[in-house]
């Protein structure tokens, strides 16, 4: 198998006249927490798009998950984990049923759900909420649980759209440390954040302005490159030069 | 006389308690901010100070007049831009600004100096649909509604949330400038590293108030007795650690002797340390970690509000 769990040659999309992303290239390695940083506007929800199988490119190639992002949107749809900000969990089913209809939706047959579904109850410590409403748990459970469901069918990679967006400190840090655990177990982690010392979280960071990746390195490297003291201070650097705003 | 006073408010919607017994005040030409998660009760704190809303208990007053009672006072004189953009996406930039002039029966030109150094960054824009605009943009005609009437007190919920760090930063000194001018402003913000931007600062989280201070007072509680409320207050201290394996690091040094607590923090983690630590016996204890650094550092806001939710 591969070590190489995204890869992405020249990929570009283009809307009539406008070039929302231009031509990038990148590798993604397994068990990397990879950080994709822009301002607004720069491309990185378009680019995105395209990794997780929603919209095909203009023109390029690569691949994620083993599948080809030209032609096999489908198949990277099932073969990945996806949780954002915004959509993650249904509050007016419990837990369990939660659970149940995601293990569904990625195909895992009865006796597979109900064996991963036990074990992630027990993992988590929510076994005892089994029967809860999701709309009834605190934040920091909801977060934990949508990122459970999000890999229940043991994707080998793992696509986290702000995931942290408006969630206190504390929640935010245990929410990084699921992120560190599992991929210390080998899955790779790909994330985008408004929070910059969340960048310094990841193995490597790669920052787009103009629909161009313009800074792809670790995050000691890049403040060594920007002549910088944080993450913070290397994205103003390069967003300071955007010519377009959203 | 405050620009702001909000004395012991609660609100509750059916069982959650938004805001439960909230008091502060806002003097005269303060930028103040209420930092806080998404729950803390921010929104509903401004939909009150705007008269939106009515409160279970408590009173509180805007310029002077009581936020129940004296309601039309105050929307005559405050200006508001809710978390959520309220302009009409179907009228031009140009049209929403005449729109709004003319709700409170003021002329563009009278307010100009005021809104100008705003405005002119959308102007370029002005005959395009609200609704077509970037999000940066959206923001300042936003912002530049709000002002239209010269408000004495300008409420923004969460202005910021969203937004790259570059346009945040932006926004603020915006706010620096408006500062300038007179107006009294009450901001929200869930990013901590916006609270320096303010004159003082209310730390909110689940409907209370956990701290009130200037963004320096309140790092200086970090270390000392006063901030805590708890039976058994402990003198701590802060330092910052890294190693080449931070997740291990995270996990090791939590079972070492005098750490209260280590969590991450950018490049470095940070270690919350009691009276019995030593710094010579946590090397000791943790000699298989390659690279380990550990350095004194000072409390941001941030290490403060994790101290503050822990109590």
């Amino acid at each position: 198998m591969s070590d190489v769990i995204i890869s992405v040659k020249d990929l570009t999309k283009r809307f009539g006249d406008f070039t929302a992303v231009n031509r990038i290239t990148f590798d993604v390695e397994r068990g990397e927490i990879f950080g994709f940083l822009g301002a607004n506007g720069a491309g990185k929800t378009t680019a995105m798009r395209m990794l997780c199988g929603l919209s095909y490119p203009t023109s390029g190639s690569g691949t994620v998950a083993g599948y080809d992002v030209m032609r096999e949107g489908e198949m990277i749809k099932r073969h990945i984990g996806y949780m954002s900000q915004r959509f993650s969990l249904y509050n007016d089913l419990t837990v369990w049923e939660n659970i149940r209809l995601f293990a569904g939706i990625y195909g895992l047959s009865k006796s597979e759900t109900e064996s991963r579904a036990t074990e992630l109850l027990r993992r988590l410590n929510f076994t005892s909420e089994r029967d809860t409403l999701v709309g009834a748990l605190p934040l920091g459970w909801k977060q934990k649980l949508s990122f459970a469901v999000a890999t229940i069918h043991r994707p080998e990679v793992v696509f986290l759209d702000e995931p942290t967006g408006g969630v206190d400190p504390i929640t935010r840090r245990q929410f990084w440390e699921m992120i560190y655990e599992a991929a210390d177990s080998g899955t790779t982690i790909f994330v985008t954040t408004h929070y910059m010392d969340e960048a310094e979280y990841c193995t490597r960071v790669s920052i787009m302005v103009d629909g161009e990746v313009r800074a792809l390195d670790t995050p000691a490297r890049l403040k060594e490159q920007f002549v910088a003291e944080s993450m913070d201070e290397v994205f103003r650097i390069l967003a300071r030069g955007a010519k377009r705003g959203e | 006389m405050s620009a702001i006073k909000v004395e012991n408010i609660s609100k509750s919607f059916g069982k959650t308690k938004a805001l439960d017994g909230v008091s502060f005040e806002v003097a005269r030409g303060e930028l103040f901010g209420l930092i806080g998660p998404d729950g803390a009760g921010k929104s509903t704190l401004f939909r009150l100070l705007t008269t939106l809303l009515n409160p279970d208990f408590g009173r509180a007053e805007v310029d002077g007049f009581d936020i129940v009672k004296e309601y039309r006072d105050i929307r005559k004189r405050v200006g508001y831009m809710p978390g959520r953009f309220s302009l009409y996406q179907d009228l031009t930039v140009e049209e929403n600004l005449n729109f709004f002039a003319a709700l409170f029966g003021v002329k563009v030109e009278d307010t100009y100096d005021l809104v100008a150094p705003i405005y002119r960054q959308i102007e370029p824009f002005k005959t395009r649909k609200a609704g077509k605009l970037s999000g940066g943009m959206k923001q300042k005609l936003a912002l530049s509604c709000a002002l239209i009437h010269r408000p004495s007190v300008l409420f923004l919920d969460e202005p910021t949330t969203g937004v790259d760090a570059v346009s945040r930063s932006e926004f603020w000194d915006m706010l620096s400038d408006l500062k300038q001018k007179g107006i009294t402003i009450l901001v929200s913000t869930p990013y901590m590293d916006e609270a320096s931007r303010c004159d003082r600062i209310a730390l909110c989280n689940e409907g209370r108030i956990l701290s009130i201070n200037t963004p320096k007072d309140i790092v200086s509680g970090f270390n000392s007795h006063s901030q805590n409320s708890s039976p058994n207050p402990v003198p701590t201290t802060l330092y910052a650690i890294s190693a080449e394996n931070m997740y291990q690091l995270l996990l090791s040094s939590r079972k070492c002797k005098g750490v209260v607590e280590c969590y991450p923090f950018g490049e470095m983690h940070h270690l919350v340390v009691d009276e019995t630590f030593d710094i010579e016996c946590f090397k000791k204890e943790l000699t298989d970690m390659k690279g380990l650094r550990i350095e004194p550092i000072n409390p941001t806001i941030e290490d403060m509000f994790i101290k503050l939710m822990k109590q």
